[in-house]
């Protein structure tokens, strides 16, 4: 029992001291998956029809504006959020699949993604 | 570099602003109209690639981007499908069990008639292909049916087109027979209706998104589109049919394709080589 005190008093304090980095390291992983989310053709494969100054992705494709300026143009993040989980609803014709509505990314995907998307 | 960048960037959204699509007579029994939709398609065709031929249109791609073009000229100097075409002749010329051939199926014994497929039979009540036909014939003198999508149906498929070159493409509608329009709506109506996963339609990548790349890809416009099949393409190795691409382009937008020679494809079929009349075939093709 008094092990088990322990145990959770130590465990509270690292999680005390290290709350400040965990959450700067949270944001470093979720930047990290989103690239992944973008990059991954089985996942948002954003990159075969958006341009973006990041150099691992090659051979980006132009079907749908490059992805610059993003914090100017959209200043409101939900506003770009919802661009990523339903397009159609700007543009019921548009190219770019509705990546949330279809299921083809997870929330937190998107999530990562939108966060990744907004260093550019 | 970074200024040039921003550039292309620049002329990617202009087009994309401009992009609409050019289904004219609309998607009703009552307002569709097949000829003014082949004429809207080559106007907003002729729009958005003002520099090329509207005869080019039949070789894909390549009549609207110049750099494949150039590998795609060296690929024609020695046509991969030629072996396939004498192949195709051979079998053409085989004589069934019978004693019949596919000649005593065909009219003018099946030697340049490509560009008057499919049609609409009127005594059937469907629209007929030519990879019908050449099974149904089969069928009718007692051989077994070829597999739909490659193969000999394919390499039969491309003797024919190749007696056919330079046929210009016929298809009609014949305005006594409501099942016909209604046939051609259902095709332009696939065409243009979003599906699968990744929620796009035929016209998303081959209107609207044609020449513009998806990754290292270049959709080639509608305009032409059958023209030159079956095709011969490097990534197959082989010939493959129509129906064929259209399972492939399913696949690829996360949809589950028709299988090859179903209503619906022959539909799409029909609408299509509708909006190439006037084009010439060119059949076999070559593709990447
Ligand atoms: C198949 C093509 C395609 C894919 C894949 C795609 N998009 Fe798009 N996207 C477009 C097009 C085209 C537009 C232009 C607006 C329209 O047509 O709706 C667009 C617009 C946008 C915009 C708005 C840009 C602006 O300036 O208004 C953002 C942001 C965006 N996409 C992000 C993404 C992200 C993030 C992904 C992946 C998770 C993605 N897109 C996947 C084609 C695509
Ligand atoms: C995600 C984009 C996309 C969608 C959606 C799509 N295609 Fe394609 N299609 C392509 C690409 C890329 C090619 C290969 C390049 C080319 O056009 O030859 C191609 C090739 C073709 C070809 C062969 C063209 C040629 O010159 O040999 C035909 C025909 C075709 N598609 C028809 C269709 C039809 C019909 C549909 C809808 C059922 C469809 N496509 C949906 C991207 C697409």
């Amino acid at each position: 029992m008094r092990k088990l005190k322990t145990l959770l008093c130590a465990t509270g304090l690292l999680a005390m001291l290290s709350a400040g980095s965990a959450q700067a390291a949270g944001q470093e992983e979720m930047i990290e998956m989103g690239k992944a989310v973008y990059l991954n053709k089985s996942r948002g494969n954003c990159v075969s029809c958006h341009q973006i100054n990041d150099p691992d992705a090659t051979q980006a494709g132009n079907q749908g504006p490059p992805i610059v300026a993003m914090k100017q143009r959209f200043p409101d993040k939900a506003v770009l959020r919802a661009q990523v989980w339903d397009a159609t609803v700007n543009n019921p014709i548009t190219i770019m699949p509705p990546l949330g509505k279809h299921w083809i990314l997870s929330e937190a995907e998107i999530d990562a993604v939108v966060e990744y998307v907004y260093q550019f | 570099m970074k200024i040039i960048k921003t550039m292309a960037f620049g002329v990617g959204l202009v087009l994309s602003a401009q992009i609409s699509q050019a289904a004219d007579s609309g998607f009703t029994l009552e307002t569709v109209n097949p000829e003014a939709d082949r004429v809207a398609l080559q106007n907003y065709f002729k729009k958005r690639f003002p520099d090329a031929e509207l005869n080019d249109y039949v070789n894909g791609i390549y009549a609207v981007d110049s750099n494949s073009r150039e590998q795609w000229e060296e690929i024609e100097e020695f046509p991969p499908y030629e072996f396939a075409v004498e192949e195709g002749e051979a079998l053409f010329n085989t004589t069934f069990a019978n004693g019949k051939g596919y000649a005593d199926c065909f009219e003018n014994g099946g030697i340049g008639i490509r560009q008057n497929f499919p049609y609409w039979s009127k005594e059937e009540g469907t629209v007929k292909t030519l990879e019908m036909e050449i099974n149904e014939c089969r069928e009718a003198n007692g051989e077994k049916v070829l597999k739909w999508s490659k193969g000999d149906i394919a390499k039969v498929s491309a003797y024919m087109a190749w007696t056919s070159r330079d046929q210009v493409i016929d298809i009609k509608l014949p305005e006594d027979d409501a099942g016909a329009m209604a046939a051609y709506l259902d095709g332009k109506k696939f065409f243009y209706a979003k599906r699968g996963q990744l929620n796009l339609s035929c016209a998303n990548c081959h209107v609207q998104g044609a020449n513009i790349r998806i990754r290292a890809d270049l959709p080639s416009p509608q305009l032409g589109h059958t023209s030159h099949f079956p095709v011969f393409r490097s990534k197959w190795g082989e010939l493959g049919t129509l129906h064929r691409r259209y399972s492939g382009c399913h696949k690829d937008s996360r949809s589950h394709p028709l299988k090859p020679q179903t209503e619906t494809f022959r539909n799409l079929e029909y609408f299509q080589s509708y909006m190439n009349n006037g084009l010439a075939i060119n059949g076999p093709g070559a593709r990447k």
